[in-house]
């Protein structure tokens, strides 16, 4: 069984997995870290995206072996202290409602913003097209997100 | 509408008892409070049924029929026996004795075919989909695994999936039963036949609404946690309806009730799929007992679309009757509703849920509705957002307009000609049900402001003249609907088996905090921060302080939980009132420790004082310590400060609205572009306008979803073509558009808040509004009809044949594929989830 070392939210794991174990039920079924949900099984909904070596992946879609000597940042690991901004505009903007996807749009939506920080609506939009959310209908997650940046910006 | 909700506005609408507020003099009902809900949810600190981890526990994984019928000639499960992890596997046979059949609580007439329906088939499969056997392993892999072991031999019974097929009882999906007709459920208003007769028009369509798939987001899971030696369960659901989930569990395998404690944690998401009661529910519960340890189940999404129920598929044959200046006669309705392969809780009541609202907002004299409940070799149906009311307000709109493209008549001015005054309410329809209020004219005017109606009228003919690529066409949809299901005593009228009533328990704890107990269970809805608002405001102690428990039948033990737009209506007002009691038990206590006459005791914004002693005063906290204390307690009054209130409405209550579509279609490719959208509704009062524009707006995200992109989609061999969310296609952000939204306020006289229910309005008015767009749009190209959903291919197509863009079933295509570039890397690697 390959070996793997790995840094998942600031702490360091050392652990022999499955060759055809998800990277998603490492964090869950192994790590017990469980605030990333699984949506669908084609790798379509994005509610378990998180950040590898700080960009988005869904990961339903990557084996934990592949994982070997990355950093992942999880929901769980976001915030340094206090909410991420994306965090605190979710919440301001009603950009959820059961939240299951939430975890997901979050860490989409910080992608997103580090390579456009200063997104149009329809750059939203398309930029998270690969995350699904039944409840919003996505207005107002465009309108977090868009809060976001602005706060971000004038900080940046 | 992006900008701020005027909070003030709202708050002036609730009629002020003089006595609500907080203590600092604010109002809680009718601001835009953001979610207590909200900070688990955005730190991934949630309890979602699956990430339950107990000791010892066992994942299930359930094998599924690959044939649409067919009889099991041999299953023999003992080769998964010996794979890596496995404890236990069980064919039907083996469990069969101790799994009843799974509930149907609503025999809609008193000759109903009702088929045993057992949580796994032992003898023949009527679905694909259909439970075969279940393996209790170590882990979910090895799990998935055994299924592969398990060695199964099927005789194939034949498919039927069309119900007009179906309907001529050649294959029949339950033979012991001899139809594939459930039953036949009329009524009839007026004098039907005299407002045919010598009708100066009459214009008849065939609608067809297509299957769904509810897809919440959260895939179904159960964990069942077994404590042996005391026979007593605990079952977590990933559940709409804990309370009755337990009254069911208990009612089909026989265990007693008071050992059943059910939990619905966090739910994510439901839109009616979870109000439900199903096989892997008692599966997982008779699995459990027997092994005598906690077991998981959790559905992958693939499996969900073939083992959660699905939505709408009916056939609707619609006709109208009008005079040549548009007064409408009358109407009728010829329903055939596809049940599925079995009757699960109440799929049968689901096509009559709208039964009474196929007249919409409009007068008329005379009204016939029959309803056929046809058996077909598929996913069964039950309830999905809305339930019933978008299928006759789809068909009230759409035929509607086609009146008034008839009567060469602008088809807003038609439906004002027929609609319902605000000055005539309440109103008794046609249909049988009292409107309570209503203001049709207000929101339509609100809405053709917000729209530019006569503009973008202007631009169509401007479009059609030059013979523009882009063509534009308006859809129109003055939707109304029931909510606050339900007075228990029509529930009883309509055979249903259960009430409707909610219940309510404020308890003041001793440090003068609040637990508010609600019979109603959300799963994304905010009740948490609603139910606060309203509790705040009648109690009159801060937000913060309230905590409301849910969805647990130990500690919130009666309620009929939440679906059908019902819980602010019937459980929000139990709390008002659970609360108002609590304020006048404190006000007897309040009475005593001032030594005043009760009657002389007022109470605002959490303080009780003395009538022309101002200085004379208890904070309702004071009273709640010393009713704990109960040092010295008035006669009569029992120690510490509680109540409840158990609240079964008189009426339903009758949300509308006025929404305004403008579409974008390019002629050359056929597909469509919402420009704008204008939704204003009237949902009455409201608790919290920040979750109210939520709803609408997630509604509208379903509705137009059914109009444009979603369909399940099954070949003459009963396989669900649509099978997976890269086949089944679910809206992401590029595919909808900003809405713009806006309310008028007409409260509802149905209960004492004035709130009427928002969660399927936004569903059930945008499915017509679009496709009467479409159709607007194409017109002039002989086209008075569009099958949904409206896909590039289909309006193509119309736009050269002059048709309805016909059956994509029969065509052979499936679903397409939106803005989405579906990423299907974890495909393979995935089988295990």
């Amino acid at each position: 069984m390959p070996r793997i070392r790995v840094h998942v939210d600031g702490t360091a794991y050392e652990d022999e997995v499955e060759g055809r174990l998800l990277l998603v039920h490492y964090l869950r079924d192994r790590l017990g870290l469980v605030g990333t949900p699984i949506g669908c099984d084609t790798s379509n909904c994005g509610a378990c995206t998180v950040l590898l070596d700080g960009h988005s992946v869904k990961s339903c879609s990557v084996l934990a072996a592949q994982v070997d000597g990355s950093q992942v940042t999880t929901i769980q690991g976001l915030a340094e202290g206090e909410w991420h901004p994306l965090q605190k505009a979710f919440r301001e903007s009603h950009a959820l409602q059961c939240g299951y996807c939430t975890p997901g749009m979050i860490l989409a939506s910080v992608d997103l913003l580090q390579h456009t920080p200063d997104p149009s609506d329809e750059e939203i939009r398309h930029g998270l097209e690969g995350n699904l959310c039944r409840c919003t209908g996505y207005q107002n997650i465009v309108r977090a997100v868009r809060t976001a940046a602005d706060e971000m910006g004038a900080s940046a | 509408m992006t900008e701020d909700i005027d909070v003030g506005a709202v708050a002036t609408l609730v009629e002020d008892s003089g006595e609500m507020g907080t203590p600092d003099g604010t109002r809680e009902v009718g601001r835009s409070r953001r979610r207590k809900e909200d900070a688990k949810l955005v730190t991934g600190q949630t309890m979602w049924t699956d990430n339950i981890q107990l000791p010892a526990m066992l994942h299930l994984a359930v094998l599924r029929s690959p044939m649409a019928h067919a009889k099991i000639t041999r299953i023999d499960v003992s080769p998964a026996m010996s794979m890596p992890g496995v404890v236990a596997v069980f064919s039907g046979a083996d469990l069969k004795d101790e799994l009843g059949s799974l509930p149907c609580a609503w025999p809609v007439t008193t000759d109903m075919v009702q088929p045993d329906h057992p949580p796994i088939a032992y003898d023949e499969v009527r679905y694909v989909g259909d439970a075969v056997a279940v393996v209790a392993a170590r882990d979910r892999y090895q799990a998935a695994d055994a299924l592969e072991a398990i060695e199964i031999d099927y005789e194939p019974l034949g498919a039927v999936v069309d119900m007009e097929e179906a309907l001529k009882d050649e294959t029949l999906v339950h033979s012991d039963k001899g139809t594939n007709k459930a039953f036949v459920w009329p009524l009839e208003t007026g004098d039907v036949d005299a407002a045919f007769q010598d009708a100066p028009v009459l214009v008849k369509r065939r609608f067809i609404q297509q299957r769904l798939i509810p897809t919440a987001m959260e895939p179904r899971a159960v964990v069942v946690h077994p404590v042996a030696a005391a026979d007593e369960y605990t079952v977590y659901s990933a559940t709409q309806i804990p309370h009755v989930l337990r009254v069911m569990l208990a009612l089909s395998t026989g265990l007693p009730e008071q050992k059943i404690r059910v939990v619905a944690p966090d739910v994510g998401g439901g839109f009616g799929s979870k109000l439900d009661v199903y096989a892997e529910e008692s599966i997982a519960l008779i699995v459990a007992k027997r092994l005598g340890r906690p077991v998981k189940w959790t559905e992958s999404r693939s499996e969900g679309y073939q083992a959660t129920i699905h939505g709408r598929d009916q056939i609707q044959d619609v006709e109208i009757a009008a005079d040549r200046d548009g007064r409408i006669r009358g109407l009728k309705v010829d329903l055939k509703a596809d049940m599925g392969a079995y009757l699960q809780l109440i799929t049968p009541g689901i096509p009559l849920l709208g039964a009474s609202m196929y007249v919409g907002i409009y007068k008329m004299d005379a009204y016939r509705f029959s309803c056929t409940g046809v058996f077909t070799t598929k996913t069964p149906t039950d309830a999905y957002r809305g339930a019933g009311r978008p299928e006759a307000t789809y068909a009230i709109e759409r035929i509607v307009d086609e009146l008034a493209a008839e009567l060469d008549m602008d088809p807003l001015e038609l439906r004002r000609r027929n609609w319902i005054q605000h000055e005539e309410f309440p109103y008794t329809t046609a249909g049988g049900l009292t409107y309570d209020t209503g203001n049709y004219e207000a929101a339509t005017e609100r809405a053709m402001e917000l729209f530019g109606y006569d503009p973008l009228r202007a631009e169509q003919a401007k479009r059609r003249e030059s013979d523009d690529p882009v063509q534009l066409g308006i859809g129109i949809s003055t939707f109304t609907e029931a909510c606050g299901g339900a007075p228990s005593r029509i529930l009883g009228q309509l055979s249903y088996a259960g009430g409707g009533w909610e219940s309510a328990s404020i308890r003041m704890l001793p440090t003068g905090k609040v637990e508010v107990v609600t019979g109603t269970s959300p799963h994304g809805q905010g009740h948490v921060t609603a139910w606060s608002q309203i509790a705040a405001d009648a109690l009159g102690v801060p937000f913060e302080d309230v905590e409301v428990l849910h969805g647990d039948t130990k500690s919130s033990p009666t309620g009929w939980d939440t679906y059908g737009s019902r819980s602010v209506s019937v459980g929000g007002v139990a709390v008002h009132l659970a609360a108002q009691r609590t304020v006048e038990k404190a006000r007897r206590m309040a009475a005593h420790m001032l030594e005043a006459a009760e009657g002389d005791v007022e109470f605002s914004a959490g303080t009780f004082s003395v009538k022309g002693s101002p200085e004379a005063k208890k904070t309702i906290q004071e009273v709640a310590l010393a009713t704990f204390a109960a040092h010295d307690m008035p006669e009569g009054v029992e120690p510490s400060l509680n109540a409840e209130y158990v609240f079964d409405p008189e009426n339903f209550s009758y949300p509308h609205g006025t929404h305004l579509c403008a579409v974008e279609i390019d002629t050359e490719t056929g597909f469509v572009t919402i420009r704008s959208y204008v939704a204003v509704d009237d949902v009455g009062s409201v608790i919290n306008p920040l979750i109210v524009e939520g709803q609408v707006h997630g509604g509208l995200a379903q509705g137009i979803a059914q109009a444009l992109y979603e369909e399940a989609v099954y070949d003459a061999e009963g396989n669900l073509v649509t099978g997976t969310m890269v086949d089944y296609l679910v809206p992401a952000a590029p595919d909808l558009p900003e809405f713009t939204t806006d309310r008028t306020e007409t409260p509802s006289t149905s209960n004492p808040l004035g709130v009427k229910g928002v969660g399927e309005a936004g569903t059930i008015a945008s499915t017509p509004a679009v496709i009467n767009a479409v159709v607007d749009a194409l017109r002039p190209y002989g086209v008075n009809d569009m099958r949904m959903p409206a896909t590039p291919e289909r309006v193509w197509r119309a736009i050269r044949e002059g048709s309805t863009g016909g059956d994509r079933a029969a065509e052979g295509t499936i679903a397409w594929g939106g803005s989405q570039t579906a990423t299907t890397a974890g495909a393979e690697s995935g089988s295990a989830q």
